[in-house]
């Protein structure tokens, strides 16, 4: 039943699937025909469904957010793509006050089923305006829905579910995966996962990492390494940034009583923080140490290689906030 | 002058045009009695362009505009009861009390808000037009925006994509002379903003917004083009507006002589009542019957808006997202 995809094919199988399955859903962004996709996600789409579909827009992010919106105020269920997250800056007004608020301020009569979806975060040497991870950012509004998964199977069962979904869903990709290879996606056309659910994807009963997207990935080679030195790390996939699933965090810090966070973003203000805000209000009695964050560096990313690399959450850093949670020297 | 209106659609027209000019009076009122706050951007001078445009468009048609926005709910026939009750913040108001003044939308009525933010109401209405050519349902997006919105940047990526896709989709212009306190002359490079489209092959046309009979005029001649599968179509209406910009705006920047004079020689519903008196031989005694079936709506209406309580506090936590998932 499941197979073993790329996040890249996952991605464009979900979207295939759903505009068979709906005649309202339609893919609009930058290079997501002709193209293919600027990276490939879109990779055959055109051919499938033809360009009343599968939009090709000019290069006007702000413009094309709204008209999404305008068009699943008028019935349809557009997927946005925006060719990295970097450029919905220019279109967070309407992602934020026109696609968020407008069910809230219309008492319940209007709502917004659309998501944006695209890379988000680092890529490799693109710089500053390049490389910058949102979830914080959109996590920290109400109206929206914000996913961000890591493997191939979650990919394609959360962004189904995204466009079944009701509500503006932001659906944070990442470029470092697209080319990953998972067994884990299902092919049945009605497989979907809930939004907002947490997986425990490495039992442990000494430390809890958290993470979201590529670092997953680097949170269970952390778990390899601290394995070595005898620490049994747990290490939950969030999934999903809103709605948060605080419960699965909670079960787990009742059993190891240590928490590191990891993300790429930046520090302050950051879904780490917020983590260490409800494990007080949801978990205090419980901790044994103060929750630890290895995030990205309180900087924009840096071009050399070198600094890039300083930059970034790295598996040694990890390890180390795990010992230094653990009291291990 | 071309006949476009039998005097049944006349005296509705008139009907509209005086219930929003009442409806904005009562609305001031209630505002300097403190049961309206916050923002509050009256309509009062520029009646026609609702009334006109609204008086040529198919059921179909979808509507949407920016602050200023009482008029439009009016005249496509929401519920003065419903529109004042949110202006008060009340339960029956259209969005619950939770949205206000900028904020209210009918699925019923096809009307889509109610926005806020200048010029954000316009790609959404160009997203309106998309689903109409999606939806191959002869419909027509009709996107206000005042003369201030169009130097917004999305207005100019949204005339890109309307043109490059032929959709069909009216953008109407409210030129009112002044931005908030920022007249014309101090925001606005160029002669026109009629003409704006031109570099996106969008047709414009000018006309005196101050009278209904032009604006319906102008108006049909846009829908068809829209609605043919032409593409959009760009309409600029010289308008003015009495009041501030809102209600906490004393209008400074202009002289009193200056409305005064608009409001003696260039009152919309002034001129249209001499048209239906003089044209249509419209009885004096028909007119009072109108104005006094409309005095009796606004007071129902501020009665209504006085008397619907307050949104439960358990309000607070609804309707922040759908819980449903679609069923296709």
């Amino acid at each position: 039943m499941f197979k073993s995809l790329t996040v890249r094919e996952a991605l464009r199988d979900a979207m295939a699937e759903e505009m068979v399955r709906d005649e309202t859903v339609f893919l609009l962004g930058e290079e997501v025909g002709e193209y293919n996709g600027a990276y490939k996600v879109s990779q055959g789409l055109l051919d499938t469904f033809g360009a009343r579909r599968v939009v090709d827009t000019p290069i006007t992010e702000h413009g094309f957010a709204g008209l999404g919106v305008g068009a699943a105020f008028g019935g349809l269920r557009p997927i946005v793509e925006f060719m990295t997250f970097n450029f919905s800056m220019q279109a967070m007004d309407q992602i934020i006050n026109s696609a968020a608020k407008t069910l809230y301020m219309s008492g319940g009569q209007m709502g917004c089923p659309i998501v944006f979806r695209g890379p988000n975060g680092a890529a490799s040497r693109v710089g500053a305006q390049h490389s910058q991870c949102y979830a914080s950012w959109y996590a920290h509004c109400p109206g929206l829905k914000v996913i961000s998964p890591y493997s191939a199977g979650d990919a394609k069962a959360l962004l189904k579910a995204a466009i079944r979904d009701m509500n503006p869903v932001i659906f944070l990709e990442n470029e470092l995966l697209y080319g990953q290879t998972f067994n884990d996606v299902s092919q049945d056309p009605d497989y979907v996962l809930p939004i907002g659910k947490a997986l425990v994807r490495r039992e442990g009963k000494d430390v809890t990492l958290t993470a979201f997207s590529l670092m997953v990935g680097k949170a269970l080679e952390a778990a390899d390494r601290l394995a070595e030195e005898g620490i049994e790390a747990e290490v939950i996939d969030l999934r999903t940034l809103r709605p948060f699933d605080v419960e699965t965090i909670v079960v787990s810090v009742m059993k190891t009583n240590r928490v590191v966070s990891i993300e790429e973003s930046w520090p302050f203000a950051g879904i780490g923080s917020e983590i260490a805000a409800l494990l007080m209000e949801h978990a205090f009695d419980y901790l044994d140490a103060p929750v630890m964050r290895v995030t990205g560096a309180d900087v924009p990313m840096p071009y050399a290689a070198n600094l890039e690399h300083l930059a970034l959450p790295q598996v040694e850093s990890i390890v180390e906030a795990a010992k230094a949670v653990c009291y291990h020297s | 002058m071309p006949k476009l209106l039998s005097e049944k659609e006349a005296l509705k027209a008139y009907r509209d045009m005086l219930l929003i000019r009442r409806f904005e009076e009562r609305s001031s009122q209630l505002y300097g009695m403190g049961l309206i706050a916050g923002f509050c951007h009256l309509y009062n001078g520029q009646e026609a362009i609702v009334v006109g445009i609204q008086a040529v468009l198919n059921p179909v048609d979808t509507v949407i505009t920016a602050y200023r926005d009482h008029g439009h709910m009016l005249a496509c026939g929401m519920d003065p009861k419903g529109v004042m009750a949110e202006l008060t913040g009340r339960i029956d108001g259209y969005s619950k009390g939770k949205g206000g003044s900028m904020h209210m939308f009918s699925r019923e009525k096809n009307f889509f808000g109610g926005h806020g933010i200048v010029g954000a109401q316009v790609p959404i209405g160009t997203g309106l037009a998309f689903a109409h050519k999606y939806k191959e349902d002869r419909g027509v997006s009709v996107t206000f925006m005042g003369e201030g919105a169009t130097n917004q940047g999305q207005v100019y990526e949204s005339y890109n994509m309307a043109s490059l896709w032929k959709l069909p989709i009216v953008y109407i212009i409210e030129n009112n002379h002044y931005g908030m306190g920022t007249s014309q002359e101090r925001s606005s490079a160029g002669p026109n903003y009629y003409g704006r489209g031109q570099g996106w092959n969008i047709p414009g046309e000018q006309a005196d917004g101050m009278v209904l009979q032009d604006v319906m005029e102008a108006a049909k001649k846009a829908l068809d083009h829209a609605r043919s599968g032409k593409g959009p179509y760009i309409l600029e209406f010289d308008t003015y507006r009495y009041r501030g910009h809102s209600m906490s705006d004393p209008a400074k920047y202009r002289s009193k002589e200056e409305v005064e004079e608009v409001r003696r020689h260039r009152d919309p519903i002034d001129q249209f009542k001499a048209y239906i008196l003089k044209t249509l031989k419209v009885k004096e005694d028909q007119i009072k019957t109108i104005e006094e079936g409309v005095k009796a709506i606004i007071l129902e209406a501020v009665e209504f808006a006085k008397n619907s309580p307050e949104p439960d506090p358990s309000e607070l936590y609804t309707d922040v997202l759908k819980e449903v998932t679609s069923h296709v």
